[in-house]
């Protein structure tokens, strides 16, 4: 299983890389307890469970946004991207790997979100963890292999929140609305189509 | 077809359908003349999902065979799309406001995801001319056009799941809610649009080849 | 009119004004390539004089 073990080498790089660096993982934990703040002076007091749920997913979007900018800056900082590309392994693993290491920062970020917004507004339920959990899965996905695109690009990070938002628009309908099947069928269809054609986003001619 | 032959068939074609539209299809006992913008806008929101999928065969065409061609064809069609589109949200926002007295309904789930998917194609040209010409744009380009024909089914489910009465369903699993007259001026009307976008979609490509070959000629002068 | 003619009426003008939007486009791109090509002919004139 060499694939399995490119793709876990990729994500442990990532992994330590940020364990030395500690940039990305701790500005989203602010960024999220922050948006929850700032959402909490947004509403009109006694809003009701409906409103903050809302609150919740889109905190938890932009989270995700900004870690994903992060994903590939060390990549093209070092120009690291044409040595990954030249690496003797699939290029569907660097993807892979890379979101893994997305979702796990993702991962940590809520663990903290989560409990800090039953404390702000109101608890959270099994079936709100379990929507999350597979948003997150179809978030990293789509958004590394729009990151890798996003940092071709000479907009850069600017770019990726225009690519990435609108695909994000039915996860936040499906955890909304706490449609598990829809956010599953999502994550099917979209890490699919993401592993299939990453390999043309990297291809460098 | 040849090009003039194109234009001159959607012509006759649009003619046809805006007379038919006026003149024949019956006035709706419900909404009364308003309905009549119906015949214009639902066929042009289809055509631009025409437009989209046909975007993203040529892509998937230009991934296939590496056709260079077939990357600027995607991305016409892609621009015809989005001109559709927004032509679509201007027509539905008139609907709207004429039939249910706001300009744009956040109720109605069907216009929102319009708005998605025009949102969607407009990062598209962002993603383009953020990029440098060559293989390497095609290819993300042709990859981006992909996840949009994708996203708009899963779209189209996350309509009907937080459907809201609002919108006229008129096509159901019964089949079209319409009296017959109404049914033949809608497909006359879609008929035009498509021949419509074939034509823009012939004249851009046109364009686009004679820019090429004027530059070729440059580079044989220079 | 009526409230309901007129933005029927609108939502028709909408479609036309695009269309002819499309007019001017193409009449703009039209001239940029009519630019070229004379510039073309030019070089093209001052290489048979010259050779």
């Amino acid at each position: 299983m060499s694939y399995l073990d490119d793709v876990a080498a990729l994500a442990r790089k990532d992994l330590l890389l940020e364990l030395r660096a500690k940039e990305t993982l701790p500005s989203m934990l602010l960024f999220v307890v922050a948006a929850l703040a700032i959402f909490h002076f947004a509403l009109p007091r006694g809003t009701g469970q409906d409103a903050a749920i809302g609150l919740l997913w889109v905190s938890l979007v932009f989270t995700a946004l900004l870690g994903l900018t992060r994903a590939f800056v060390a990549e093209r900082e070092q120009g690291m991207f044409d040595a990954l590309i030249l690496a003797p392994c699939d290029r569907s693993a660097i993807w892979l790997g890379k979101s893994i290491a997305v979702f796990v920062f993702l991962v940590c970020a809520e663990i903290v979100a989560l409990p800090a917004f039953g404390a702000f507004f109101s608890a959270v339920d099994g079936r709100t963890v379990a929507a999350v959990a597979l948003a997150d899965v179809g978030i990293c996905t789509v958004g590394t292999l729009f990151g890798a695109m996003a940092v071709a690009g000479r907009a850069r990070e600017l770019l990726l929140p225009l690519l990435f938002l609108p695909m994000a628009i039915p996860i936040v309908v499906g955890g909304v609305g706490g449609y598990l099947w829809f956010l599953a069928l999502y994550d099917a269809i979209f890490v699919l189509l993401a592993w299939a054609s990453f390999e043309y986003v990297v291809a460098e001619v | 077809m040849k090009l003039p032959a194109l234009a001159a068939v959607s012509t006759g074609l649009l003619a046809l359908a805006g007379s038919l539209a006026f003149f024949y299809a019956p006035t709706d006992t419900d909404q009364g003349l308003s309905q009549r913008i119906f015949y214009f806008h639902v066929p042009l929101a289809l055509t631009s999902y025409a437009c989209f999928a046909w975007g993203a065969w040529k892509a998937l065409r230009y991934l296939r065979a590496r056709d260079e061609r077939a990357d600027i064809e995607s991305y016409v069609a892609i621009h015809q799309g989005v001109i559709f589109g927004s032509l679509t949200l201007l027509t539905g926002s008139i609907w709207a406001r004429v039939s249910w007295g706001h300009w744009w309904a956040w109720g109605d789930d069907q216009l929102v995801l319009f708005l998605v998917l025009f949102l969607f194609y407009c990062a598209y040209f962002m993603l383009r001319y953020s990029l440098d010409a060559g293989p390497a744009r095609a290819n993300m380009c042709a990859v981006y056009a992909l996840f949009g024909v994708v996203l708009i089914p899963v779209s189209f489910l996350a309509i009907r799941l937080s459907r809201s009465l609002i919108h006229p369903t008129v096509f159901t699993s019964h089949g079209p809610q319409m009296s017959g007259a109404q049914f033949f001026t809608f497909c006359v009307c879609l008929a035009a649009m498509l021949v419509l976008f074939a034509t823009l979609y012939a004249v851009e490509l046109a364009g686009k080849r004679l820019d090429a070959s004027l530059r070729e000629l440059r580079e044989l002068l220079a | 009119m009526s409230p309901s003619e007129k933005y029927t009426a609108a939502a028709y003008l909408v479609v036309l004004v695009a269309v002819l939007l499309y007019v001017v486009v193409i009449a703009s791109k039209l001239q940029r390539l009519e630019r070229e090509v004379a510039q073309l002919v030019e070089l093209a004139k001052e290489r048979t004089a010259n050779g």
